[in-house]
């Protein structure tokens, strides 16, 4: 925040509450309500497990610029309630510049809010909804923020009007006055810390989750069948495809597990329609198997992992990275697969509706690894790119003869016959075969399914999308996925205080690129690999793969807490690294 | 069309149906009955076998498909009916077959049975019940009896009650559920066409006996005894399956309800889904 004038074009705030408080719905509002008023932004959800009750975060980032984390300090902290909010202390960093405002009756200041140095405000949320029937106290500091931050009070009541859509007329009468009663309570602060003027929209700018991105990823790429069993925090890709796939004359099942899900979704794919699933680590594991089955028996298959903290059922609600082993090498037998991750939440259109394009090409599962910090953020941005990426599978369907369903092709793919096509009659199965598809034991037999699938990976062309490279440098910043967020902010940063360096994001993790990725380090000196996993699962999958350079570093944290820009910073210092002229 | 194609009209025999692969099952399996009355089903329904699938799992019933000429899936152990269920819902113009055996079907595969029964997709399950696992040589199966200690894996015994299929179908609302003997051919192809007919999800235990690990089993045909009744009556269904000794034959439940169908909603194209995503001011 420009700490010299009152405006300022980046703006962090956050709102804490016990679950059930509404910090949440308060402030999605917020977000929303800036994006009409013309800003990017961003809000992440921080949990605990809790459905009611718990602690909960609702942390923004509005600006005039894209934004696509969440910096490393706040400016601003409202405090419906301080319900078990000590759990944020290394998450919500509040310094001298920053404004609390909290309800003093509603708990006392946590100590890492007062020894902070932050200037503490205190409004009586709480006792203010006294004032007007219905009102709630998330409204009253939806008002306050928006005339603090300078947001139109139009633009406020508009989105609260949206939301509240269906939820009947004196709901919404309520929920204004609320809105007013915050606003007035601002007068009584002594300074504003307000939103520099509005960018302009060269197009209407999108409001979207990154799980809802994959949803549309996937209905782009022509995923027609979704089986889907609830699991935190992927349940909102299910969600969405529960609304749009009938609307685009595809088909939902709810499972009765992940068993389920996954071989349901090879059923409709074994018929000819692109499917997908989309869960998270517990339910991924499930899946392995039917991983397995879909690449022995050459069936295209997506599933979305949005990754969550593991082993086990680990930290439901919050992010990581620690997936990378399992989507590259979770199965038994040799089974190459493609692991893709998006870098962005826009990117999670892009990079789902890719892998629905490279399973379908390559007949093979595709797995999506996104996680909770992507797929549970809800940001206004640029819309995403439109791709020609589409489901278009090699298929067998003139007057077949001798049908091989497995033949040993040049491009390694063997057109696949749909039930409904005379002739084509097989037997998809997981046992070693033939090119018949008659099951087999035989080594000669085994070794060439196993080459033509290794072939038809090895062989494809990926094009350049496979990585985000950008810059040159002899320092190398190389990551993947969501940390690429706080990745291109700290280069950013790094990079306006003289420093050239080169940051790699890899959108596609198997096949791993090795020639180009290689030649891309080339004139590294220096590396710094960057991921949110306690075992560096990245930099071993790295090193089993390519030589990296002797000097290089590693930044490896597990969740909950997010790797921020500020964290690859300092990283970066420590390199000890000479200042480029 | 050309009036002689217009004309040309496929009569196919139940040996149609029947793949040239040697099946690995024993001689004197059961599961040759089944496959027998089978194709004899497909035969008299006059399917197409290009709009047939069957589906498997693991075990040496679930071998079936690949001794059949039509399209088969043999998938992983237990998974038979999610993979007939995603395929049946999004191609529901095809003949859906899910086949496999108990150990299948009712311990790996339990609770997806339990889901495919009160779902009720549009397809059959035909399930050969040995009472063993007969591809791992000789383990108990959830439908083996308790006092059973012919298995290294339990050798004295399996210390728990057999299942009992029909009464499990029943309790999580299957529409269609009957029984027959694998050594009963007429009567097995009879039911089977009558399960493939059948509009949602049609259950058919059938008892097939194991010749290697269950010898015994070879006594079931004098064991074996028609009794069923067709009824919708679930409470009779369920008292006529207090007095069954495990052997009666024939349609014990017929009650047709809608089958499963996913949500349908008025057709948008994808340009509209995106414009809800655009901010509103």
């Amino acid at each position: 925040m420009n700490k010299t004038s009152d405006t300022t074009k980046d703006l962090s705030l956050a709102l804490v509450g016990s679950g059930g408080a509404g910090v949440m719905t308060a402030g999605q509002t917020l977000l929303d309500a800036a994006a009409a008023s013309g800003y990017y932004g961003l809000m992440t959800r921080a949990t605990g497990p809790q459905i009611r009750g718990g602690e909960a975060a609702a942390i923004l980032r509005l600006s005039g610029e894209p934004v696509e984390c969440q910096d490393d300090r706040l400016d601003l902290l409202v405090a419906l309630d301080w319900n078990k909010a000590e759990r944020f202390a290394d998450e919500l960093i509040l310094d001298a510049e920053s404004l609390v405002i909290a309800d003093p009756g509603q708990g006392e200041v946590p100590a890492w809010v007062g020894e902070s140095g932050a200037r503490l405000v205190e409004v009586p949320f709480d006792a203010l909804t006294k004032e007007v029937r219905g009102a709630r106290a998330n409204t009253i500091a939806v008002g306050l923020v928006g005339q603090l931050i300078g947001l139109k009070g139009t633009d406020v009541e508009a989105t609260v009007g949206r939301i509240l859509e269906n939820k009947g007329a004196k709901l919404i009468e309520a929920a204004l006055a609320g809105l007013k009663l915050g606003r007035t309570a601002v007068d009584d602060l002594p300074q504003r810390q307000g939103l520099a003027g509005q960018p302009d929209q060269a197009e209407p700018r999108w409001l979207i989750t990154g799980n809802d991105a994959a949803g549309l990823g996937a209905v782009r790429g022509g995923v027609r069948f979704c089986a889907a069993y609830p699991i935190t925090p992927s349940t909102e890709i299910q969600e969405w495809l529960a609304a749009h796939l009938p609307e685009l004359g595809g088909k939902l099942i709810q499972a009765e597990d992940e068993l389920a899900s996954i071989n349901m979704c090879l059923g409709a794919s074994f018929g000819g329609t692109p499917a997908m699933t989309a869960t998270s680590g517990p339910g991924f594991s499930l899946m392995v198997e039917a991983l397995g089955l879909a690449t022995q028996a050459e069936i295209p298959v997506v599933v979305v992992d949005v990754m969550r903290g593991g082993p086990s059922t680990g930290i439901p609600t919050r992010s990581e990275q620690s997936d990378l082993d399992i989507a590259v090498h979770g199965a038994h037998g040799d089974a190459p697969r493609l692991v893709l991750a998006p870098n962005s939440i826009g990117d999670c259109v892009t990079t789902t509706q890719w892998a629905v394009h490279l399973a379908e090409a390559l007949q093979c599962p595709a797995v999506v690894l996104s996680d909770q910090r992507l797929g549970q953020a809800r940001a206004a941005i640029d819309p995403p790119p439109q791709c020609d990426w589409q489901a278009n599978r090699k298929l067998a369907t003139d007057e077949l003869e001798d049908y091989r369903r497995f033949a040993d092709t040049d491009d390694g793919v063997s057109p696949m016959a749909l039930p409904g096509t005379a002739g084509g009659e097989y037997t998809a199965t997981g046992l070693s075969h033939m090119e018949s598809a008659r099951p087999s034991a035989s080594g000669m037999d085994h070794q060439r399914q196993l080459d033509k699938r290794r072939r038809k990976l090895e062989q494809f062309h990926f094009g350049d999308d496979w990585a985000d490279i950008d810059g040159d440098g002899e320092l190398v910043v190389l990551t993947w996925g969501s940390t690429t967020l706080p990745a291109r902010e700290a280069v950013a940063r790094m990079r306006s205080r003289g420093h050239a360096i080169r940051l790699i994001s890899i959108r596609l993790l198997s096949p791993l690129n090795t020639e180009v990725l290689t030649e891309a380090l080339a004139s590294c000196r220096q590396l710094l690999i960057v991921e949110q996993s306690h075992g560096g699962q990245f930099h071993r999958y790295l090193r089993s793969r390519i030589e990296l350079p002797d000097d290089t570093h590693l930044l490896a944290r597990p969740g909950p807490l997010n790797i921020g820009p500020g964290d690859i910073v300092t990283a970066i210092e420590n390199l000890d690294l000479e200042k480029v002229a | 069309m050309n009036s002689a194609v217009e004309q040309q009209i496929r009569i196919l025999g139940h040996k149609d149906f029947k793949s040239d692969y040697k099946p690995v099952w024993c001689a004197g399996c059961g599961d040759f009955g089944v496959l027998n009355a089978l194709t004899k089903a497909m035969a008299a329904l006059e399917l197409e076998p290009e709009n047939v699938a069957m589906i498997a799992g693991i075990g040496c019933s679930s071998r079936i498909p690949a001794y059949t000429t039509v399209y088969g899936f043999h998938g992983v152990h237990g998974r038979a009916l999610p993979l007939a269920a995603g395929l049946a819902v999004s191609r529901p113009e095809l003949t859906v077959i899910a086949t496999g055996g108990d150990g299948d079907g009712f311990s790996i595969g339990g609770n997806h049975f339990l889901h495919a029964c009160r779902r009720n997709v549009n397809m059959t399950y035909l399930v050969m019940d040995n009472s063993v696992y007969g591809m791992t040589k000789g383990q108990a199966s959830p439908t083996t009896e308790r006092d059973w200690t012919g298995s290294r894996l339990s050798p004295q015994g399996t210390h728990q009650p057999p299942l009992q299929p029909l009464e499990l179908a029943l309790a999580a609302r299957a529409p269609f559920i009957a029984r027959a003997f694998s050594n009963s051919p007429n009567e097995l192809a009879r039911i089977m066409t009558e399960a493939i007919e059948f509009d949602g999800f049609a259950f058919v235990q059938i008892l097939s006996p194991c010749i290697t690990f269950r010898p015994e089993q070879l006594g079931w045909k004098k064991r074996v005894h028609e009794g069923f009744e067709a009824t919708n009556d679930r409470a009779a269904a369920f008292a006529a399956l207090a007095e069954d000794d495990g052997f009666t034959t024939g349609v014990l439940y017929r009650a047709p309800r809608p089958h499963f169908q996913p949500d349908q909603r008025e057709p948008v194209d994808i340009e509209t889904i995106e414009k809800r995503f655009e901010v509103r001011s």
